[in-house]
């Protein structure tokens, strides 16, 4: 087992590596430098940019400058449009944010929705399925927007313009979970909710055709030919082997959930990283921009590889091979 | 072509010695006990176009200890005679005739509850499949299948259990059982898989074992394997075998007696070596003819007999006879009026108006009597 891992770890290196090149190419494909100080710029404040980034260096030292700053994890250059802020301490700051949304998210989807498509599955045909389904389509087809207007409306404000005693939600804000955690329930409550609203539908119906498809499976019949009781084939037989299908669609929404969720961090103000990301592409900001790329492009890989270590655990052909 | 067939020039093996080797079974004190009554089944499909009957109005025994064959074209609902039986089929597609009755140990299995369902399932009748390879769950040892049956079917212990596996494995003549029981489908091989899947359904002993094509998907040595199996286990065991093939050399190795159906209906039942001998209906004689002669003379005008046209769609069955398209013989009143399965002073019932080989057949039956 970990020899598999390892071996998945030591293949994906050249991967990064690739992927650390084509970025920093791409993002010195115009001159950053320029870019960022505008027409009116003096040369002596191109000068002094450029060669604090080190820009002015061969591509290839520049490259391996960068890839031993990502091994230290030492971002420590400062940001250019938040002056006084070091890059690192921007990222540092912005995954907590980020991470209390996306993973209570994630999981709270995966399981209400695995909950809901047993039961669809169970009952395939009959009223309750096509009740569940579409009510799928019906949550899937609504906009995010929708979902964060009405929540701000109805969920946040109205409690606080009425004076209500019961007030869950926070319009907007974000406190770190460490020093104020009531707090912290109720500024991130509401965009989770949301954010599992909108992924349900989806997940739902995804899951509802992985055990449909499994369900008519020949070893779901050897199964019943036994003397199998219908919630035992359904909670044993088909939900472990509709878990390798069910993984892959987690993990493989994991990364784009890091950065994905940057509608509800710019709508419910929390400073996670979709929201510094798109602030630093807004205002040219290089140094924060390629430590991000280079960040979350780690952790997609990271995903990636836990994913297939998932796979091995839960099915046998892949241990093996 | 009433006259007499020469089964030798047909490349069968003689009748009179080989055929039916599963079993001197013959009726000898009266009529044995029949495990399993089928009486008028019909099983019907909701489909998207209307209601389509799959099976129609098929009734028979399955008598203890014997092997009970079903032959059929592919499409002519033997598969899901075999399913109803053990009611397999998804019910909210599956319905079944108001008078079907499929009776065992007391208990109508067409109108049993879940409870009763789970309790004959896997216990007192069982079954294998037609593909090895995907009938095994693939996330599960083999050994915690065959556990699994025992689990819900008996209070042994899980030493006990584990004990009883491996005994089925060395029944099935797995090697080094005690290994196998830890491995996963995908590390053995399709004849190993069915080995297990005869472990499986055996491993309770069960009354009744549906077989549905279990050798289908195997190559030829290891098809002759799985039979002699299946009859060495059916002589230990006391375990009545229904098996459902289109292979009639199959059922000439291993069968008691043969049913012999044809778009949902029964057309012909019988013995073995009455059934290859003297094929009453038109259409168990163009089964028989077109199995290949072994060692017949290759000549370029010889051609393998084929029944010509193709089994009709259910949702457009001829009027009158079911096979009165690709019937050689076929009249007028094949066309007027749909025969009945009956008797009718014949020695076996067949379902044909003008029945072949009647005077052969009769006196095959009365040799058999004696």
């Amino acid at each position: 087992m970990w020899a598999y891992v390892i071996r998945k770890l030591v293949y994906n290196i050249p991967v990064y590596l690739g992927i650390i090149l084509l970025t920093m190419a791409a993002l010195r494909v115009r001159d950053p430098v320029a870019g960022y100080l505008g027409k009116n710029a003096t040369q002596s404040q191109i000068d002094r940019l450029t060669e604090d980034m080190g820009l002015d260096d061969p591509f290839i030292v520049q490259y391996g400058r960068f890839l031993w700053q990502i091994v230290r994890f030492d971002f420590s250059e400062e940001s250019w449009a938040q002056p006084g802020r070091s890059v690192r301490s921007i990222l540092i700051d912005s995954i907590p944010p980020s991470m209390s949304i996306t993973l209570p998210q994630v999981a709270a989807s995966a399981m209400i929705a695995m909950v809901i498509a047993l039961i669809s599955a169970y009952f395939r045909g009959r009223l309750v399925d096509r009740v569940l389904v579409f009510l799928a389509v019906l949550g899937m087809s609504i906009s995010y927007l929708v979902y964060i207007v009405f929540g701000q409306f109805f969920g946040a404000f109205l409690p606080q313009h009425l004076d209500l005693k019961v007030q869950p939600f926070a319009i907007q804000g974000y406190l770190p979970w460490l020093t104020e955690p009531r707090n912290w329930l109720t500024y991130c409550l509401l965009p989770v909710m949301i954010g599992v609203i909108v992924a349900l539908g989806f997940d739902t119906r995804f899951y509802r055709a992985v055990m449909v498809e499994e369900s008519s499976r020949d070893y779901i019949v050897t199964a019943t030919a036994k003397g199998a009781s219908k919630p035992k084939i359904m909670f044993v037989h088909m939900l472990k082997n509709a878990m390798i299908p069910i993984i892959t669609r987690i993990m493989a929404t994991l990364p784009f959930l890091i950065t994905g969720s940057i509608l509800l961090e710019v709508y419910f103000n929390i400073p996670g990283m979709g929201r510094q990301l798109i602030t630093a592409l807004v205002a040219n900001d290089f140094p924060v921009i390629q430590a991000f790329v280079s960040v979350l492009a780690l952790l997609f890989i990271l995903s990636i590889i836990l994913t297939d270590v998932l796979y091995a655990l839960v099915d046998p052909r892949v241990r093996l091979s | 072509m009433t006259n007499r067939p020469d089964t030798r020039s047909r490349g069968l093996q003689p009748p009179e010695q080989e055929v039916g080797r599963g079993g001197g079974f013959q009726p000898r004190d009266g009529r044995p006990k029949a495990v399993l009554e089928v009486r008028r089944l019909t099983t019907r499909f909701r489909t998207d176009d209307g209601v389509v009957t799959a099976v129609d109005d098929v009734s028979f025994d399955v008598l203890a200890g014997e092997t009970l064959g079903i032959v059929g074209e592919s499409g002519c609902g033997k598969t899901v005679t075999s399913k109803s039986i053990m009611r397999l089929l998804p019910e909210h597609i599956a319905s079944y005739g108001e008078h079907s009755e499929v009776r065992f140990d007391g208990v109508n299995i067409l109108r049993a509850d879940s409870r009763q369902m789970r309790r004959i399932r896997g216990d007192k009748i069982a079954m294998i499949f037609q593909e090895p390879m995907t009938s095994l769950n693939p996330v599960f040892t083999v050994g915690w299948q065959i556990d699994e049956a025992l689990r819900y079917h008996t209070n042994l212990s899980r030493r006990e259990r584990r004990e009883r596996t491996i005994e089925m494995l060395r029944l099935v003549e797995i090697p080094n059982p005690e290994r196998r029981i830890g491995q996963y489908p995908h590390q053995l091989s399709g004849g190993m898989r069915q080995r297990v899947m005869i472990a499986m359904a055996l491993c309770c002993e069960p009354d009744v074992l549906i077989a549905d094509e279990p050798t289908t998907a195997l190559d030829v040595t290891i098809q002759a394997q799985i039979l002699d199996l299946m009859s060495s286990l059916k002589e230990k065991l006391g375990t009545a075998i229904m098996l459902i093939t289109h292979n009639l050399g199959v059922v000439a190795q291993v069968c008691d007696r043969v049913l012999v159906m044809y778009a949902g209906r029964v057309i012909e039942q019988g013995c073995v070596r009455e059934i290859f001998h003297a094929p009453q209906h038109p259409y168990t004689q163009a089964l028989l003819e077109s199995i290949p002669k072994h060692g017949a003379r290759r000549s370029r005008t010889h051609k393998l007999p084929t029944i010509r046209g193709i089994v009709p769609s259910l949702r457009h069955l001829p009027a009158g006879c079911r096979f009165n398209d690709r019937c050689t013989y076929c009249q007028q009143r094949c066309i007027d009026e749909e025969p009945e399965l009956i008797e009718r002073g014949l020695p076996r019932p067949v379902r044909c108006h003008f029945p072949l080989n009647q005077a052969l057949a009769s006196a095959d039956h009365a040799k058999g009597e004696r």
